[in-house]
């Protein structure tokens, strides 16, 4: 049986998780030079919203082409408040103090997010079971469930909209500008703190889309989701070169398909088999990550100083 | 734009560190308190998960060591001492749970330990007790090693006097289930992933060894990290490979999503684990998905003991979180064995509780050693290396959503 159809398919689902993510990160960092480290947690509260709402809102047993918009809905909305209050009473006081200040507090709001879903959410401190889209398609020699259709519809929709809103709109290229140079900005009557909270917000709800996904596809999520998920997706932004939301999205997918790949056959090559499997797939991840930034240290597309929001 | 540049690589690097680090972090102690009703107030520490990975299995061992405390106190076991249980959370960390033997030890009022769930755990106590000549018990490690030496397999040598187990090993255990695997189920062509856990590796090691050896066939091997949430790249390798069953040696985290992606992947294979999976959010974390798979446990199931009767009923009654299944009577059976060692040596002491509580945790090390009775969980004696004497094993199989016996043995 040929699985190379089947692994690649498996990578470029992992990817598009990553990069929607990523988006967050690097839209961000596009705009106020921060590295949101608290972003993977908007991830997990997002994934908790989406649950709230399927499982304290909906009336039991509605079916899952009804629920799942409506927990888009609800985890967005939790999702963007936490990322805009997080600008604006975390971040937004600290601006124009020295870089390590946010990063220190960004760590801090990543611990109390989970903290605080970890103590107050019902059941929260062990793995909660979130409704799956599990009906499975065979095409080809590739199997995939709904919920890989979701994810793939949902990226490209998220991707592509976010593409013709940065490029076409009189926003969008507000935060061009900002992006650019936020002083100058600001002067041509570019009002920089609502592009800053759109930036949070944006990243924020693509975090619930991801999050939401991720809840359909592993049919589980918990108050610690966020961290290695935030981490990955943070390398993504950083393979693709930070700053860029091209290369976001291409950092993600690469990386997804590079871990998959490496799970998937490294063992298989003569003398390697000690360093295979799935247990060494991060590790090749990052050894990519890191040769990457040897030979293009701005990353996959670089960061076009031109057109870097 | 040197400076952003190094800026980012700055930040990454103190964010992961920082990041890594915070998972060690210790927590408050949320201890279980009783009443002192006047004479010596002695502690027993129990360590386990409480929190996050394994922690319903963890709860269990908690509150099964509570309720022996509980009914130690009520019958007056002791007469003049009072049993107070401390409860620790180790989240599976080594290192937590090393410091929290530094704090079980150094508490003047403890007498003795039960725990931790996790072998890995386990590692990291043991010389921290045997320093302070304090008995540990744990209700659940099964790593050889642990009583038998690094070297178990060819020279059998007992580490540490102070430690106990009142679980069977899984030389026993993996042994137990490849034979179920080959003979009993009939499955020739098997897939073993295993977790690199102490538990989990030594586990599926043992189960792949004696497969073979049986005349079955591993057709492939991995092993995951813990806490891996996407198994899509495994699931399309044990498609590939042909095999009828997938044997995991690790924990529930992992095991019910690895079965759920594998059901979804298109493999209807049944998973077959050790009793790190055999806990009822194996099966809520997997849903449908879990129908079938099989899960081997030390003992036989709790409710079919006439003596955990009355442990279930209490368990219950008081509204005890986490799962009493796997471990809570193993748990009350060592907190037992500890309560009767200290009663021997108050015994031996003309009834009064020996003021130097050194030598009081030596005799009750001694004692434990010398345990013989009937727990509620079968017959409660260490051998020489401090291994249970009772080697019985059951394979449990989800029968319309829940954990069903289907073979009780006594491993030979």
């Amino acid at each position: 049986m040929n699985t190379l159809p089947q692994q690649l398919a498996n990578g470029l689902l992992l990817g598009s998780m990553y990069g929607l993510i990523a988006i967050g990160y690097t839209m961000v960092y596009g705009i106020v030079q921060l590295i949101n480290f608290a972003h993977g947690e908007i991830f997990m509260t997002g994934a908790f919203g989406a649950f709230t709402v399927y499982f304290y809102i909906l009336p039991d047993g509605v079916s899952m082409a009804v629920a799942v918009p409506l927990m888009l809905i609800g985890g967005g909305i939790v999702a963007v408040l936490i990322a805009v209050g997080a600008e604006r009473f975390a971040y937004r006081p600290l601006r124009g103090a020295p870089r390590l200040a946010p990063l220190i507090t960004a760590i801090g709001l990543s611990l109390a997010l989970q903290e605080v879903v970890r103590n107050f959410y019902p059941g929260a401190d062990r793995a909660i079971a979130f409704p799956g889209l599990d009906a499975t398609h065979e095409i080809g020699s590739v199997t995939i469930k709904d919920a890989d259709i979701f994810l793939i519809v949902a990226a490209i929709i998220c991707m592509s909209s976010l593409a013709f809103f940065v490029r076409k709109s009189r926003t969008g290229r507000a935060m061009q500008a900002t992006a650019q140079d936020p002083d100058t900005a600001q002067l041509m009557g570019i009002d920089t703190n609502r592009i800053i909270v759109i930036a949070f917000a944006i990243g924020g709800f693509f975090a619930a889309v991801a999050a939401l996904a991720y809840g359909l596809k592993y049919g589980n999520i918990d108050y610690r989701m966020g961290f290695l998920m935030g981490l990955k997706a943070f390398t993504a932004a950083v393979l693709g070169g930070i700053g860029n939301i091209y290369g976001a999205m291409l950092g993600g997918l690469v990386l997804g398909v590079a871990e998959t790949l490496a799970s998937a056959y490294i063992d298989g090559i003569p003398g390697m088999d000690k360093l295979g499997g799935q247990s060494w797939a991060n590790v090749w991840a990052f050894a990519l990550l890191i040769i990457v930034l040897l030979v293009r240290p701005q990353g996959l597309l670089g960061e076009r100083v031109a057109d870097r929001a | 734009m040197i400076v952003r540049r190094s800026m980012v690589i700055l930040t990454s690097v103190m964010a992961t560190g920082a990041l890594t680090l915070t998972a060690c972090g210790s927590r408050d102690d949320k201890g279980g308190n009783s009443d002192s009703g006047g004479g010596t107030t002695l502690t027993i520490g129990v360590d386990a998960p409480l929190s996050g990975e394994n922690s319903t299995t963890g709860l269990g061992i908690q509150y099964g060591a509570q309720i022996a405390v509980d009914d130690a106190n009520k019958n007056k076991l002791v007469p003049g001492v009072t049993f107070k249980l401390k409860a620790f959370d180790d989240k599976a960390q080594p290192a937590t749970g090393q410091s929290n033997a530094t704090a079980i030890t150094g508490d003047k009022t403890a007498v003795g330990a039960v725990g931790p769930l996790n072998s890995g755990v386990a590692q990291s106590m043991q010389q921290v007790f045997a320093s302070a000549n304090m008995v540990e018990i744990s209700p659940s490690n099964t790593n050889p090693a642990l009583t038998q030496g690094k070297d178990w397999q060819t020279a059998k040598k007992r580490p540490y006097k102070t430690y106990f187990r009142t679980a069977t090993t899984d030389e026993l255990q993996g042994s137990f289930a490849a034979d179920y695997a080959y003979n009993g189920l009939k499955k020739k062509k098997v897939f073993v992933v295993d977790d690199k856990q102490t538990y989990g590796a030594g586990l599926a090691k043992i189960f792949n060894e004696q497969f073979k050896k049986l005349g079955g066939t591993v057709v492939g091997t991995d092993h995951v990290n813990t806490g891996d949430k996407d198994f899509g790249s495994l699931v399309t390798k044990v498609k590939s490979s042909g095999a009828d069953l997938l044997y995991y040696g690790g924990q529930y985290d992992e095991s019910s999503l690895i079965t759920k992606q594998l059901k979804d992947g298109g493999v209807k294979i049944p998973l077959f684990g050790g009793d790190g999976m055999f806990a009822s959010t194996y099966i809520e974390t997997a849903g449908a998905a879990s129908e079938g798979d099989l899960a081997t446990a030390v003992g036989v199931p709790a409710d079919t003991l006439p003596a955990a009767k009355t442990f279930i009923e209490t368990y219950k009654s008081k509204g005890y979180k986490g799962d009493y299944g796997a471990y809570g009577a193993y748990s009350y059976d060592a907190t037992t064995a500890i309560i009767k060692a200290v009663k021997a040596a108050v015994d031996a002491n003309d009834g009064k509780v020996p003021t130097d509580i050194n030598a009081l945790r030596s005799s009750v090390v001694d004692n434990v050693q010398k345990s013989d009775f009937e727990g509620i969980s079968g017959k409660v004696s260490f051998d020489q290396y401090g291994d249970t004497t009772n080697k019985q094993l059951t394979v449990y199989q989800v029968t319309k959503g829940a954990w069903k016996a289907v073979k009780t043995g006594t491993a030979s």
